[in-house]
């Protein structure tokens, strides 16, 4: 699902309110981080919540047609439904911040256990991807606009709109069709690791799913690495610099690029957030044991506790990958940072 | 912009010129195509989409033509039944997210204060849950129904959008006759929806298509996950996920449904472009070109 993410420009960076004598790169991060921690206590309420409004409640909701008194009564017990909303969500929250996240509904393991490995396991993924799909992207859009309107620029753009218009299941299975069954059989089609192993002992078990991501990313990456760079290009800094007689590569490397990777910055973070919930799908594929696989199936055992640390932990990933693309699009800017 | 020469229509106008372009027609052709089969093909049905007909994974038979599924059902008859839930669907949510972030990013700019911190706080909040995480949320409270997955993807739309139509409707509220019938005492609520809102028709039919891309797309996926109608029912999402552990047998029961989901995304997606480029006069999408806009000007 390569849609979410694209249209969630990230909010202007508003010049810092701060007087002359703070520095207003720090105020600015400040504040966003301030924004942040807001936005991620709202959401812990919402996912709270969520499971509150439920017709009956959660032990009824999970028990379904099996419910009688007495395992209802001990389930209720287990979620802190006997306590108050206040004392639940209290309970729930310190929980979140001291590893104490009850235990699973599904296997009665504890939450943080079942889910620790699943995390390393999908930040592997999500790192591996992001940093292969940026330079690939970035890589790809900067000679595009160098060349712009070759065979190169016009195969590149029309096969980046195609794209970016597929889901991201289509993708994969296209690559299971051609890697892995029908036409060849180079790679795993599935990984057969158990949930609980790192994704590292078998490496080659990545290669499907990081590919899968990276295709399905690269394309933003280099739209907006193409348009910036061509921008750039045409600028008057760079006409300024080829009147002087500056070397062709050196107005390149030195002039335009830097200039073209800002805004392209915040288009990777765009898509690191893409990820958060490009994971989902992709790891349900491939069988990968990441939380995106350990999300769709707690949501197929309406395991609660799990559902909703793991909804937190994607929420906070999201708000954390905003700030930081925020403050790197800032530094990459200079004259962002002047306060006006 | 082309719009202003367009007479009463000027949406009609945008999407005739984007319909004419080399590329605005390929994806009107590619989603036309599918969404014919789609609406059309029930009719055309050879077998009952859910009866169990044959070996399983049966490799295409004149009987056949793409073979059976991982039950024994012909795949083309589910093929040409799994379509139209997921076209419905995709347009009321769709309708949904555009009907609800345009309220929002219009009242956002155009009242400022209070009204635009609030609405776009919690644009903040909705944004910060991946989208099919949002949906998976909502769906693992209530169970898999059908108009929970509209409002789910519909809801989950509205933040991006109004985030697009409160820039655009920034623009627009500063503009000389909107000043003028402010002057005159008309109703801020008359002000958005008479003079603001048939401005941002360019905005609003470019992110029409993108949200109705992202809404198949997510729909699909979610269909694909098992969360999309219950079992018997055929679904293109759902056909790829039941049949892929037979693709070394018959690799039709997923290509067919994948290539379908395919044209329909592209169709829909190449389409808008091509009405954006009209419409809005760049070869980038609104998105970058805000982003671009929002690094380049200097902080005033």
């Amino acid at each position: 699902m390569p849609g979410e993410h694209v249209a969630i420009a990230t909010a202007p960076a508003e010049p810092a309110v701060s007087g002359p004598s703070e520095h207003p790169l720090l105020a600015l991060t400040a504040r966003r981080l301030g924004i942040g921690v807001i936005t991620l206590f709202v959401v812990s309420v919402i996912v709270f919540l969520a499971t509150e409004i439920l017709p009956g409640n959660a032990a009824f909701a999970v028990l379904g047609r099996s419910a009688n008194p007495v395992r209802l009564h001990a389930l209720e017990h287990q979620l802190h439904l006997d306590q108050g909303v206040l004392a639940q969500y209290w309970t729930w929250l310190s929980g979140l911040f001291t590893g104490k996240l009850g235990t699973s509904l599904a296997d009665g393991e504890p939450v943080w256990g079942l889910v620790e490995p699943r995390l390393v396991n999908s930040a592997v993924l999500v790192l591996a991807t992001g940093v292969i799909g940026s330079v690939v992207g970035v890589a790809l859009g900067a000679v595009a606009a160098l060349r712009k309107d070759s065979w190169f620029d016009h195969i590149c753009s029309v096969v980046a709109l195609a794209v970016t218009s597929l889901p991201e299941f289509v993708v994969a299975i296209t690559l299971i069709i051609l890697f892995s069954t029908v036409v060849s059989h180079l790679l795993p089609a599935v990984s057969l690791l158990p949930p609980g192993t790192y994704a590292w002992s078998q490496p080659e078990l990545l290669i499907l799913p990081v590919a899968t991501l990276a295709i399905v990313i690269v394309p933003y990456i280099f739209r907006m690495m193409r348009a910036a760079m061509i921008e750039a290009l045409e600028s008057d800094y760079v006409e300024m610099a080829r009147l002087k007689g500056v070397p062709e590569w050196q107005i390149v490397l030195v002039h335009a690029l830097p200039n073209a990777i800002a805004p392209t910055i915040q288009v990777i973070g765009l898509n690191f957030l893409y990820l958060a919930g490009g994971v989902v799908v992709v790891e349900y594929v491939f069988n990968f044991p990441g939380i995106g696989q350990g999300l769709v199936f707690a949501v197929d055992n309406r395991d609660i506790p799990v559902i909703q640390f793991i909804v937190v932990v994607l929420a906070a990933f999201y708000v954390c990958v905003n700030i930081v693309s925020d403050v790197i699009a800032l530094l990459a800017t200079p004259r962002r940072r002047i306060p006006g | 912009m082309p719009v202003s020469r367009a007479g009463r229509h000027p949406w009609l106008f945008v999407l005739w010129t984007a319909a004419r372009t080399p590329r605005g027609a390929a994806g009107l052709a590619m989603a036309a195509l599918v969404v014919l089969v789609a609406l059309v093909g029930p009719a055309f049905s050879p077998h009952s989409p859910n009866a169990l007909l044959t070996l399983t994974f049966a490799k295409p038979s004149g009987q056949f033509p793409l073979g059976s599924d991982e039950l024994g059902r012909d795949v083309l008859s589910r093929l040409l039944d799994g379509g139209r839930l997921l076209l419905f669907m995709g347009a009321a949510a769709t309708a949904i997210g555009i009907a609800a972030g345009a309220a929002a990013g219009i009242s956002a700019a155009y009242l400022r204060g209070a009204p635009d911190g609030i609405i776009m706080r919690s644009v903040d909040v909705i944004l910060a849950f991946p989208q099919l995480v949002f949906a998976l949320l909502l769906l693992s409270l209530v169970g898999p129904k059908p108009w929970l997955i509209v409002i789910a993807v519909g809801v989950s739309h509205a933040p991006a959008v109004a985030r697009v139509i409160r820039s655009a409707t920034l623009d627009v509220a500063e503009r000389d006759y909107v000043k003028a019938v402010e002057l005159q005492g008309m109703r801020p609520v008359k002000v958005m929806a008479k003079e603001i809102l048939p401005n941002l028709i360019s905005p609003l039919m470019v992110e029409t298509g993108l949200r109705l891309t992202y809404s198949i797309v997510i729909m699909s996926g979610l269909a694909f996950l098992g969360f999309g109608q219950p079992p018997p029912a055929a679904n293109w999402g759902t056909m790829i996920n039941e049949n892929r552990i037979g693709l070394p047998l018959n690799p039709w029961a997923v290509i067919a449904p994948a290539a379908l989901i395919a044209l329909l995304t592209i169709g829909t997606n190449t389409f808008t472009d091509a009405v954006a480029r009209v419409a809005i006069g760049v070869d980038r999408r609104p998105e970058e070109a805000a982003l671009v806009d929002e690094l380049g000007p200097e902080p005033t």
